[in-house]
């Protein structure tokens, strides 16, 4: 699935702690070469050479197409919010407050699908801005600019609109008939089993044993 | 983190930590044991081993003072001060509930924009000290940052840059025009001081890689104090340099 959100996107970067947006990445690379993929968190043979502050030049500047961000909480305003809730610390915003407005499409990424991770509105608002989807372990929305919510446009496999609307926190449209998302196919299975795990595995080594046995 | 032990060791007390952009393992260290009064941070994590448990339980019980940043704003304030300017402006952020967390940043108009065009303006921060730890550094008292630049911004703004270092080189890498632009200068650097292995458990590229069976180890150890008390035992009082069996 995200290697389809990613499309025909020219570059995609992906931020720190993202071994599921990255794994899609490299998966979409593997079958289009020309897709440009910046891991900024890269140990090796990292893709940038002007220190950490590179990426946000890039992005302001319009050279990123597509980026992930995710939230400890998501709210039905496409708001998120990486540092505190119900009493809990987070990390912190890291940069999304910058790269969420000036990014043309970026993707929000939680695969906890749950009434705790997807809020009527979160407590503190790390950043905000027109998403061009949120997909979580259990759904794919698209975000709709001009009524300001969310739509439900396809639920995994193994998963019903029913527990959708029971596990989300806030109000979203939905059509009247909901479709399955795609699984893989076997070759993107074959893919994302053997080069992409490897790929992944240098940087994410504790997700690729977890996951993929790499 | 040789230096960061040292502090630990020494009961530093009342720092202040401007992560560039993130703090990580050093932080939770410093914080866990007592020396950190304030951080201004993109955000405090340990990278794959999760999140950082004396930062998160300091910052969950109000012991120490958070500044909210996110990464680019800290990347220009250095920049501005690197450029003796006062403020710089930034795109993104507005819409953010950190603007209103800082007193200290300032939306103001475009000047150049002819219609309505807010923008943030975030003050210089010019640190008092940098200190980073560094491949190589050579006679001429020059360091080797190779690609990671943040490191020359975060010295070009600060008022003192103190940097420890894995090897020392003969003669001036200025002089080799292969290595000269990975070099940050010995203008800007105030002392080196040799340590082997003085990232560990992080990594320096190309010499050793991140411990991250160590980092995972710690992560679980700091969950409670008793546990961070153990670890620093250790680790940092007695300067075991791995997790193996002594």
């Amino acid at each position: 699935m995200i290697a389809r959100l990613i499309g025909d996107a020219r570059h995609v970067a992906i931020g720190a702690a993202s071994p599921i947006p990255a794994s899609g990445a490299f998966l979409l690379k593997s079958q289009q070469p020309a897709l440009r993929v910046s891991l900024h968190q890269r140990r090796r043979a990292n893709p940038f050479t002007e220190g950490s502050r590179e990426l946000f030049d890039l992005a302001g500047q319009g050279r990123i197409d597509v980026f992930f961000l995710g939230g400890a909480q998501i709210d039905g305003e496409a708001s998120i919010n990486l540092v505190r809730a119900d009493g809990r610390r987070f990390p912190g915003s890291f940069g999304s407050a910058f790269m969420y407005p000036v990014i043309p499409r970026t993707i929000l990424f939680r695969e906890e699908h749950s009434r705790r991770a997807l809020v009527p509105r979160v407590e503190f608002v790390s950043a905000r801005g027109d998403p061009f989807a949120l997909l979580t372990g259990k759904a794919l929305f698209s975000w709709q600019k001009k009524a300001r919510r969310f739509r439900l446009e396809s639920v995994h496999p193994g998963h019903t609109v029913e527990e959708i609307r029971a596990d989300t926190g806030f109000g979203f449209d939905s059509p009247v008939s909901v479709s399955t998302t795609l699984s893989p196919t076997a070759v993107q299975l074959a893919l994302l089993r053997g080069p992409v795990a490897k790929e992944i595995a240098a940087d994410y080594p504790e997700f690729a044993a977890r996951v993929w046995d790499a | 983190m040789e230096v960061v032990r040292a502090l630990i060791r020494r009961r530093a007390r009342g720092l202040r930590l401007l992560g560039v952009p993130v703090l990580g393992f050093s932080a939770d260290l410093l914080i866990g044991a007592g020396c950190v009064a304030e951080v201004e941070t993109s955000a405090v994590s340990l990278g794959e081993a999760g999140l950082a448990p004396r930062f998160t339980e300091a910052a969950q019980k109000g012991e120490i003072k958070i500044r909210d940043a996110t990464c680019p704003a800290i990347h220009t304030a250095l920049q501005a001060a690197e450029k003796g300017v006062p403020f710089m402006p930034l795109r993104g952020v507005l819409g953010s509930d950190l603007v209103s967390g800082r007193a200290d940043w300032k939306v103001l108009q475009n000047p150049f924009a002819e219609g309505a065009d807010p923008i943030l303006y975030v003050p210089a921060i010019a640190p008092d000290i940098a200190l980073f730890h560094a491949r190589w550094a050579d006679e001429a008292g020059n360091v080797w940052i190779g690609r990671r630049k943040e490191v020359a911004t975060m010295a070009h703004a600060a008022k003192r840059t103190l940097v420890t270092f894995e090897e020392l080189r003969a003669g001036d890498m200025l002089e080799d025009e292969l290595l000269a632009p990975g070099v940050l200068a010995a203008v800007y650097v105030e002392a080196v001081a040799p340590a082997e292995r003085g990232a560990w458990p992080l990594g320096v590229a190309e010499v050793y890689g991140i411990d991250d069976a160590h980092l995972a180890h710690y992560a679980r150890a700091a969950r409670t104090r008793e546990g961070f008390q153990r670890y620093l035992d250790e680790f940092v009082c007695t300067r075991k340099k791995n997790s193996l069996p002594a």
